[in-house]
């Protein structure tokens, strides 16, 4: 029993985390065609993370378009003014209100921020995600991000600091709206009837059992050996493999062969035996599973 | 020999290709829009989309390489997004916009928009009366940034001076950009505030109108109400609806919140909110035909008629295009 409570404990650095945890962030989808998506919201660190990444962009546009506005005013010995301020001030206006608004509005439903941190804009009965939702979710930004920004930003007497303090406060209840609700719904979400999923982009690993195939024959588990463990403790082991780690690997094999009773052959490599235990295991656990027996994990005796 | 009994092995190595084969339209459309795809990959893409469906169910019911389900999953979900997605494209949403939302989201807000449009004749109302009666009250309802040296201390010909320009038309398209750009702003506030029970917009709404009746009162004491009028209507129709319409999309969000009706809060906030978003694109619209009248046409144009003349037309025209019934198309 110890042995693989070490086990889990050396994956739970892992961003895989098959527990209990992960699953208040989950929430079905079910498509048309019959099968739950199982969507994960993205979580208030993301999203900040998202925003943050944003206004980096924001601001780097702004300086650029000033330091471009500067050659101008230069080039022209000022004739140019006109239209430098024209142009400015559509400008900030188009990044302050039409920034997400048209980045949400392409295929992919995020800014370059929420790309980066891989989540995006959904509607939250998991139809379209339309036009006037995303306007609405963004317009509530108003009230969220720029007037708290702006009493941040203001300074004043005695007096207009504890009435900004005020409305510091007060503003808060909108800026931290998201930390209070199941679904990590900000104000424009929940006007918008949308939500922010993780959308990440995976690339398919290449499959265990494949990569693993020149040492497999060499090892020999009996049915006993086999029947240590679960499905939990095969997902740890095959987080443990993929990650490869060499001192995760001595130790997680030291643990399995104490577990099992193997008698390590001379000059026996721990990836090689981790290998072979995991294409062994889950051969004989999804054999299982398709007479309809998934044993949880290793307390699971059915 | 492991492998050769793992049917999850096979199972995948079956069907790696079409899974490949998707990732590669998705990452296609990813970098560019739904257009780069030809015609042959447009119709491959659903089915594509079905098949990744179902090794997922297959898969998650049989397989048990953890690395294979997260993929599938990651997978279909950005195929899902794309298949039931958008699909429409700009033109057609901009036309279905002006012809079919737009009036309707602003037909829908009726009530909301009477109550706006009520508070601010409120305020209206309210500090011209005030004002007339004591002049003392223009500095409490209009800000010395905004009153530019009119109030009840100037004398009349400086006040007249404010109402015309003197042919320097320099930095139009500045000023005409500034007013745009702010009042928008200004509106969107107004609408956002509205999530908090409508009490800021409703407060806002009626302080908008107080400025203008206490600007119309010192006018009229000076004798040049009429003049004022013809300043103020040749983009203030415009720009006072646009307003009463963003309070109204605003009020319209509080009022939801507060009372949401037969559906649970979260639908009827997210019906309100997106009707009402609807109707703020509008608003934005409007500011920008206000921003041009203000900032250029008021400053090109001179005479009053004339000026009377353009708040007339513009009075007419967009009620008549918000809430003139019109025939449901076909489809």
């Amino acid at each position: 029993m110890k042995p693989a409570t070490k086990t889990a404990k050396a994956a739970a650095t892992t961003p895989y985390d098959p527990g209990a945890r992960e699953d208040t962030r989950a929430r079905s989808l079910v498509t048309p065609e019959g099968v739950d998506l199982k969507l994960r919201l993205g979580d208030a660190g993301e999203r900040a993370a998202a925003l943050f990444i944003d206004l980096a962009i924001m601001l780097g546009v702004l300086i650029a378009f000033f330091l471009l506005a500067v050659l101008t005013m230069v080039g022209t010995k000022g004739k140019g003014w006109e239209l430098v301020g024209t142009l400015g001030l559509l400008v900030f206006f188009i990044l302050r209100n039409l920034y997400f608004v048209l980045f949400e509005l392409t295929p992919g439903a995020a800014t370059p921020g929420k790309r980066a941190m891989g989540v995006r804009v959904a509607a939250r009965n998991g139809g379209r995600l339309t036009a006037d939702a995303i306007f609405a979710r963004n317009a509530m930004r108003e009230i969220e991000l720029y007037l708290p920004l702006s009493f941040l930003a203001s300074s004043g007497d005695k007096v207009s600091a504890w009435i900004n303090l005020a409305g510091l406060v007060w503003c808060l209840v909108f800026v931290l709206f998201p930390l209070f609700n199941r679904d990590r719904l900000r104000v424009g979400d929940m006007v918008a009837g949308t939500w922010v999923v993780k959308a990440p982009t995976r690339k398919l690993a290449p499959d265990l059992v494949e990569t693993s195939r020149p040492p497999v024959g060499r090892f020999k588990f009996t049915q006993a050996q086999l029947d240590a463990y679960g499905v939990k403790e095969l997902h740890v082991l095959e987080d443990v493999l993929r990650r490869y780690e060499s001192k995760t690997i001595a130790l997680v094999a030291a643990r399995i062969r104490l577990k099992i009773g193997w008698q390590a052959a001379p000059y026996e490599s721990d990836g090689d035996f981790l290998a072979a235990y995991y294409a062994a295991l889950r051969g004989r656990l999804e054999s299982r599973l398709l007479l309809g027996k998934r044993r949880k994990d290793k307390h699971d005796k059915s | 020999m492991a492998e050769l009994h793992l049917k999850s092995y096979r199972f995948r190595a079956e069907r790696e290709d079409d899974w490949r084969r998707l990732e590669k339209l998705l990452t296609k459309v990813g970098k560019g829009s739904a257009r780069a795809l030809s015609d042959e990959e447009l119709l491959a893409m659903p089915v594509l989309y079905r098949q990744a469906l179902s090794s997922l169910s297959v898969a998650r019911a049989t397989s048990l390489d953890q690395g294979l389900v997260d993929y599938l999953e990651s997978l279909s979900t950005r195929a899902y997004f794309l298949v039931y997605g958008t699909r429409s494209n700009l033109v057609e949403r901009v036309g279905g916009f002006f012809t079919r939302a737009w009036p309707e989201a602003a037909k829908a807000l009726w009530r909301e928009t009477l109550v706006s449009f009520l508070l601010t004749l409120a305020g209206v109302l309210a500090a011209y009366f005030l004002t007339l009666h004591d002049p003392d009250w223009f500095s409490a309802f209009v800000p010395d940034s905004l009153a530019d040296g009119r109030g009840p201390a100037a004398s009349a010909e400086a006040m007249r001076s404010t109402l015309y320009d003197h042919g320097e038309h320099k930095g139009l398209s500045v000023f005409a950009a500034f007013l745009f750009t702010h009042n928008s702003g200004v509106a969107l506030f107004a609408f956002a505030l509205g999530f908090a029970f409508c009490l800021p917009t409703a407060m806002l709404m009626a302080y908008n109108g107080a400025m203008l009746g206490a600007f119309l009162a010192v006018f009229g004491m000076r004798g040049l109400g009429f003049e004022a009028g013809g300043w103020l209507a040749i983009h203030g129709v415009t720009e006072i609806s646009a307003v009463i319409l963003a309070g109204a999309a605003g009020l319209r969000i509080g009022w939801t919140l507060a009372f949401p009706g037969d559906l649970s809060r979260p639908a009827a906030m997210a019906q309100a909110g997106r009707q009402s978003a609807t109707l703020m694109a509008g608003v934005v619209v409007m500011l920008f035909c206000a921003g041009i009248l203000e900032g250029v046409g008021r400053q090109v144009i001179q005479n009053d008629w004339a000026r009377y003349g353009i708040a007339l037309a513009t009075l007419a025209i967009w009620p008549a295009y918000l809430y003139l019934p019109r025939r449901r198309s076909a489809a």
